[in-house]
């Protein structure tokens, strides 16, 4: 045992001494002071940098309704939106009126999955998620449903809204009255299967069984493996760091670790882990993704 | 410094060489080994969802015939145009392992492209006869032909995407050193070409 200890103690110390003088004078650590920051730096920014460009072409998420071509009353705006908030409540469903100037030369179609998916309108894993998009200069209407609602909120249901509740309204000119009638058509139909909206409702009350036991097993895997690498850290670094105080024992943060069989015992783990709350205040998308379900019509 | 007084492993040691394994495994996984299959996997998973919704529009597809026949029987030459070109459609499958084949991804593209372009000269037909063309049970079949035609523009998009990425990853610096120490079986998938018509479903004109 001891004879080990002192042959250790010779193997290290060169190696100790040659990275001393490597970051004193060396490529490396020359290499380490002056780009390390720039490349973090680079690191932190690149992010904000895509996600600024990426958000470009869509409105902003501003609530349950986004009027970006002003075709809705304040008045009439807020009541619409706490409909839909009402309707959120009891059924999860997330239905989000949206109206836009124009659509920047795309089809309405092609717009309307990829805003959803943009804002993930709708509760992750269910998709259960309903765009109304108005785009005022095209003259054209969409109602965009989620892959969650497709088997009932049906293309043809979808568009007998559109043709029926919304278009007339519109030819005439009268777009408030056409979007809340668009907007009861679409709740009635979503409220329609009385059991299947209320296990919907069920399903997505909270967090689900499944999420807490995930978080849990994280929790402990994560902690479990930082307290593993962590006392091996600690016990390789006692060694160099530490006063020694016997054969193979050496003290360090009020612990004492000894080498060569015994075991070191002693070292605490810090365990993290915990769940993302949900932000409180305004509206967002639950992450929910779109597939091309829905229908459209023009004035 | 090898040969004679080699030391005896202790159990430190050896804990410190599983866990040095496990480590590298850790950051292996962080550097992406895990790239090409995961991509290759989302890739797939791209490709059923297009089979899935060309299978909707397949199935769509009978009930509109006996609608059109009910009114418009004398058009005998689209109707068997569109139920030969369904069956064809039907018949030519892929599965997920014959994606890197350019010939059986053109075959099934070319399949579906015909059975694209009977349909729109069928209901181009159909606007001939005002009665079938305000049947409510036809409007019906004509949203949701319309909206699966939509859904399909979409898978495809979907999957374009997820083949550009995983043929990225496969040809890009770590992904091909991966490649090749690991997975030499992993070849490019084959991609759609964008044919005029498939991509812009057939419009529907509601006769204002």
């Amino acid at each position: 045992m001891n004879r080990q200890g002192i042959r250790w103690a010779t193997r290290t110390e060169p190696v100790f001494a040659t990275t001393v003088t490597a970051r004193r004078t060396g490529l490396v650590g020359f290499l380490c002071r002056r780009l390390f920051p720039v490349l973090l730096a680079l690191l932190l920014v690149a992010p904000l940098l895509t996600v600024a460009a990426a958000a470009q072409t869509f409105p902003a998420l501003t609530g349950r309704v986004v009027d970006e071509a002003g075709l809705l009353d304040p008045t009439g705006e807020a009541a619409l939106a706490d409909k839909l908030a009402a309707f959120e409540a009891k059924s999860s469903d997330q239905v989000v009126v949206v109206t836009v100037p124009d659509l920047q030369g795309n089809a309405i179609e092609d717009y309307g999955y990829r805003l959803g998916r943009e804002w993930g309108i709708g509760q992750k894993g269910e998709d259960n998620g309903v765009i109304l998009l108005v785009s005022r200069d095209d003259r054209k209407v969409r109602i965009e449903v989620g892959y969650g609602l497709e088997g009932t909120l049906t293309d043809a249901l979808a568009s007998t809204i559109i043709e029926t509740d919304i278009l007339p309204a519109f030819r005439s000119g009268d777009y408030p009255g056409g979007i809340e009638k668009g907007v009861d058509g679409i709740l009635a139909v979503l409220s329609g299967n009385a059991a299947e909206l209320e296990a919907r409702a069920e399903r997505n009350a909270g967090w689900s069984a499944d999420d807490v036991t995930t978080g849990l097993f994280l929790t402990l895997f994560v902690g479990i493996w930082i307290v593993v690498i962590g006392t091996f850290v600690f016990a390789g670094l006692a060694r160099f760091r530490g006063k020694k105080v016997g054969k193979n024992k050496y003290r360090w943060l009020g612990t004492t670790w000894s080498y060569g069989g015994a075991s070191g015992s002693s070292g605490s783990g810090g365990s993290s882990g915990g769940f993302g709350g949900s932000g409180g205040g305004g509206f967002s998308g639950g992450g929910g993704s779109f597939g091309g379900g829905g229908s459209s019509g023009s004035w | 410094m090898a040969s004679a007084t080699k030391p005896r492993p202790t159990p430190y040691d050896m804990l410190a060489r599983v866990a040095a394994v496990f480590i590298a495994g850790f950051f292996l996984a962080g550097c992406g080994v895990n790239a090409i299959p995961t991509k290759e996997e989302a890739a797939k998973a791209a490709w059923a969802q297009v089979e899935n919704q060309y299978q909707r529009r397949s199935d769509l597809i009978p009930n509109l015939i006996e609608t059109v026949k009910g009114f418009a029987k004398q058009e005998r030459e689209v109707l068997t145009a569109v139920v030969e070109a369904r069956a064809k459609a039907t018949q030519t499958r892929i599965d997920a392992s014959q994606l890197t084949d350019p010939a059986a991804v053109q075959n099934f593209q070319a399949a579906q492209d015909q059975l694209s372009g009977t349909l729109s000269r069928l209901l181009a037909t159909v606007e001939a006869y005002p009665d079938l063309k305000s049947n409510q049970n036809f409007l019906a079949l004509q949203s949701q032909l319309e909206g699966t035609e939509n859904r399909i523009a979409v898978a495809r998009r979907d999957y374009i995407e997820a083949v550009r990425d995983y043929n990225t990853e496969l040809k890009t610096i770590p992904g091909s050193w991966y490649a090749a120490l690991f997975y030499s079986d992993a070849k490019p998938m084959e991609s759609f070409t964008a044919t005029p018509g498939s991509q812009t479903p057939p419009k529907v004109d509601f006769g204002q």
